[in-house]
């Protein structure tokens, strides 16, 4: 990431320590994880220790050290959608793309995670590909949804 | 303080800006995440062309609302006045709505919602409705959440306006302690009792914080009130904020609910511009102003201590209270925290007073309370009920009962540290002591109804694994226990339990919930007793036969082709995803039990009941 781009990221909180979270959240938005020089830059510009911006960056769920694939798919975990069978969509996702959730495949095509809930609990089991939710899911389904991703680009 | 004339500069602010308000001619279609999901901005955006192209955008309104909580019926519409309620409707059903209602008066029957064969009209006479007491929610379908006009014109800042003119601090301290109002975020806390020691405690400056890191998978109720009516925790919140002498204000909301934050942040901006907050609201002399922090998605910063760590900008971690925070929170300082849904409650008490709210619910429990009604249910949604209706009125005659025609098992209250209620306390009376005798709680409202094909092991295995992942790892019994009673349940699920199983889970669960320092820790082992309790033959079946009787447990289940029954039409074969099922065309198939991965798609794929699970 850009020294500008950081800069105008901390400077949108006015620099202010206990924003630092914001400031970790909205470089995630940006680059979609968080990369070793941008946790530097922050930890020296708001004077933190490295290990106090990583403790955060390692605590909340909503951070990843790593970078993303092209495509996020997020299985959404949450009670309803587990009664409804999102473990075996989470399996046959696992599966088919040789990774673990949280992980992201070789190719860099594709980020697989699980969410707690988002609730659109009607809709499940629930996938949201890349912001678009895609309702009552089964693995029988898995095919279809991952061929409509394939191919392109983000 | 009486003199203030409050009251008149908003009936004058009122006058000028609540043109467009009211409750004339309008379209409501519900912007709520589950109508979103199955696509209203599309239907929304039909009824904003063909409204202007039959010429009508001039006198009928069209408004984007929050939810109306009827997620399974989505998208949904209603057409005022007359609250005409079509539901499921596609962007190619907007030309007829407009031109034979919206023009013509008339009714579009098949997008009505049908009880049995019967068409219901009015969206209050909806059975999924006509149970419910909506309070909180009343207005969401009623106006448009970016639009302070909207609230205005629905009688919005009244109570904030009366509070500042007729009421001191004290006296408003006083109303919400007669009113009963207990917190909505779990602890069930009295509200007023929570003001007033923090009134009370030494130190300013006084902070106040809107707790809106929703974390309970399966509820989402606080979302939808913040989406939906931000206004009216906005209203609730400086109410709050002139009771305890407090100048500033977080909301602490979930990163994963963007379109919350965009529609809190509206009406901030709007509230400031009209100035409704900031410095001298209403030209009282009083001063507040309301600040933003997303969550990271920790479900321990729920707890209120670890949020407040959260919001100062450090690890959420709690500690141990007391200190309460009322007494010493955010920076050391006196805060009150109350959720979404609490603050949401207090304009109604302030303007129709804490006699008439205390008029519903129970003895213990006064007013409503939001449940996010889900899983195995007919209708699924959001519910608003008075405080003591019993679960069997939420499930069935609001929820529709049980998809499929399938038998009820249990519904799991509380969020993942609550307690399964099973079938036989049904009759419950729903209120916060009543579901803690249960062995269960209130949480903030999840409701997650199971059925036959529920396995309570699975489904406990299930929250103690959330949990895990969840615990922030300070204390040792939260930190090691939950994994020692996640490890004995894995083993269980995966059919290598033993005798001494059970018991082993019920010490480590009591001690756990004795000593561990939070709340997340303390109340962790409810779905592990709860089940047991209830349901302790099912865990026999998998410890002792090695069976479970739901079959869910993919280890304890095994998928056979009935060759009887098997008309060899290769459905099966095509969707098996590892070549498991072999076999000629028009000949019964064969299944091999080693190269099977238990995915169950042969299984739902087969349309003759070949597939046999066992």
């Amino acid at each position: 990431m850009q020294k500008e781009a950081l800069e105008t990221i901390l400077n949108r909180y006015d620099r202010d320590r206990t924003q630092v979270v914001s400031v970790l959240q909205d470089i995630q938005d940006e680059e979609r994880y968080l990369s070793q020089e941008a946790l530097t830059y922050v930890a020296e510009a708001l004077d933190m220790p490295r290990s106090q911006v990583y403790g955060l960056a390692t605590f909340y769920r909503a951070f990843s050290l790593e970078p993303r694939g092209d495509h996020t798919i997020v299985v959404c975990t949450g009670t309803a959608c587990h009664v409804r069978g999102a473990p075996r969509l989470v399996d046959e996702l696992s599966r088919r793309l040789v990774v673990a959730p949280g992980g992201t495949t070789a190719d860099r095509k594709f980020t697989l995670e699980t969410v707690n809930c988002l609730g659109a609990c009607a809709l499940g089991p629930l996938v949201v590909v890349d912001g678009n939710y895609h309702g009552q899911m089964s693995p029988n389904k898995v095919d279809a949804l991952l061929a409509q991703y394939s191919g392109e680009g983000r | 303080m009486p003199g203030r004339g409050c009251t008149e500069r908003l009936d004058e602010l009122r006058r000028q800006r609540a043109k467009r308000g009211g409750n004339g001619h309008f379209v409501s279609v519900c912007g709520g995440t589950g109508c979103l999901a199955l696509g209203s901005r599309a239907v929304a955006t039909a009824f904003a062309e063909v409204l202007a192209e039959k010429g009508v955008g001039a006198t009928v309104a069209l408004r984007t609302t929050g939810c109306h909580g009827f997620c399974e019926r989505g998208p949904l519409v209603v057409i005022h006045p007359g609250e005409v309620f079509y539901q499921q409707v596609r962007p190619e059903d907007v030309g007829e709505i407009v031109e034979e209602t919206v023009v013509g008066g008339r009714l579009v029957e098949r997008l009505l919602y049908h009880e049995g064969e019967s068409p219901v009209v009015k969206e209050l006479e909806v059975p999924f409705y006509k149970y419910q007491q909506r309070l909180v929610f009343g207005s969401n379908g009623r106006l448009d959440p970016t639009s302070l006009d909207d609230y205005l014109a629905q009688g919005g800042y009244s109570a904030l306006a009366k509070a500042l003119d007729e009421m001191g601090p004290e006296e408003v301290i006083e109303e919400v302690k007669k009113s009963g109002l207990r917190g909505r975020g779990g602890g069930g806390f009295p509200t007023g009792r929570k003001w007033e020691l923090c009134r009370r405690a030494a130190g300013e400056p006084r902070y106040l914080i809107c707790n809106a890191d929703e974390g309970d998978p399966g509820a989402y109720m606080d979302r939808s009130v913040l989406e939906g009516n931000p206004h009216l925790v906005l209203e609730g919140m400086i109410i709050g904020a002139y009771a305890i002498g407090s100048a500033q204000g977080h909301v602490y909301v979930r990163h994963e609910y963007p379109l919350a934050v965009k529609h809190l942040s509206i009406a901030l901006a709007q509230a400031r511009e009209y100035g409704l907050l900031g410095d001298d609201i209403l030209e009282s002399g009083f001063d507040f102003q309301v600040q933003i922090n997303r969550g990271g998605g920790a479900f321990v910063c729920g707890e209120e201590t670890a949020l407040i760590h959260s919001v100062e900008g450090r690890r959420g971690v709690p500690r141990s209270r007391p200190p309460y925070p009322a007494v010493r929170g955010l920076f050391g300082q006196p805060t009150v925290i109350n959720n979404v849904e609490t603050w949401a409650n207090i304009p109604h008490i302030i303007s129709r007073g804490a006699d008439w709210y205390r008029s519903i619910g129970t003895e213990g429990s006064k007013g409503t309370k939001i449940f996010s009604l889900v899983g195995k249910v007919n209708n699924t949604g959001l519910v608003e009920v008075p405080m003591g209706i019993t679960l069997r009125d939420i499930i069935f005659k609001i929820g529709g009962g049980i998809k499929g025609g399938k038998r009820f098992k249990a519904v799991q209250t509380g969020g993942p540290s609550g307690g399964c209620i099973p079938e036989s306390l049904l009759d419950l009376r729903v209120d916060f002591d009543k579901l803690t005798e249960a062995g269960s709680m209130m949480g903030s409202g999840g409701m997650i109804v199971m059925d036959e094909d529920t396995c309570m092991v699975d489904v406990t295995r299930y929250f103690l694994n959330f949990l895990r992942e969840e615990s922030c790892g300070k204390c040792t019994p939260c930190r090691e226990g939950i994994q020692h009673m996640l490890d004995i349940l894995n083993r269980i699920c995966a059919g290598e339990g033993t005798a001494g199983d059970i018991d082993l889970l019920q010490e480590l669960g009591r001690l756990v919930g004795e000593v561990a320092l939070c709340a997340l820790g303390g109340t962790a082992p409810n779905p592990v007793l709860t089940s047991i309790k209830h349901f302790r033959s099912e865990y026999e079946a998998h410890i002792q036969e090695k069976r479970c009787p739901a079959g869910v447990c993919r280890a304890l289940v095994h998928y056979h082709i009935d060759e009887e029954k098997c008309t060899g039409c290769h459905a099966c074969v095509r969707r098996c995803p590892v070549e498991a099922i072999s076999g000629e065309a028009r000949k019964p198939h064969t299944l091999d039990q080693a190269k099977c991965v238990k995915c169950a798609a042969c299984y739902e794929v087969c349309r003759f009941e070949a597939v046999v699970r066992t």
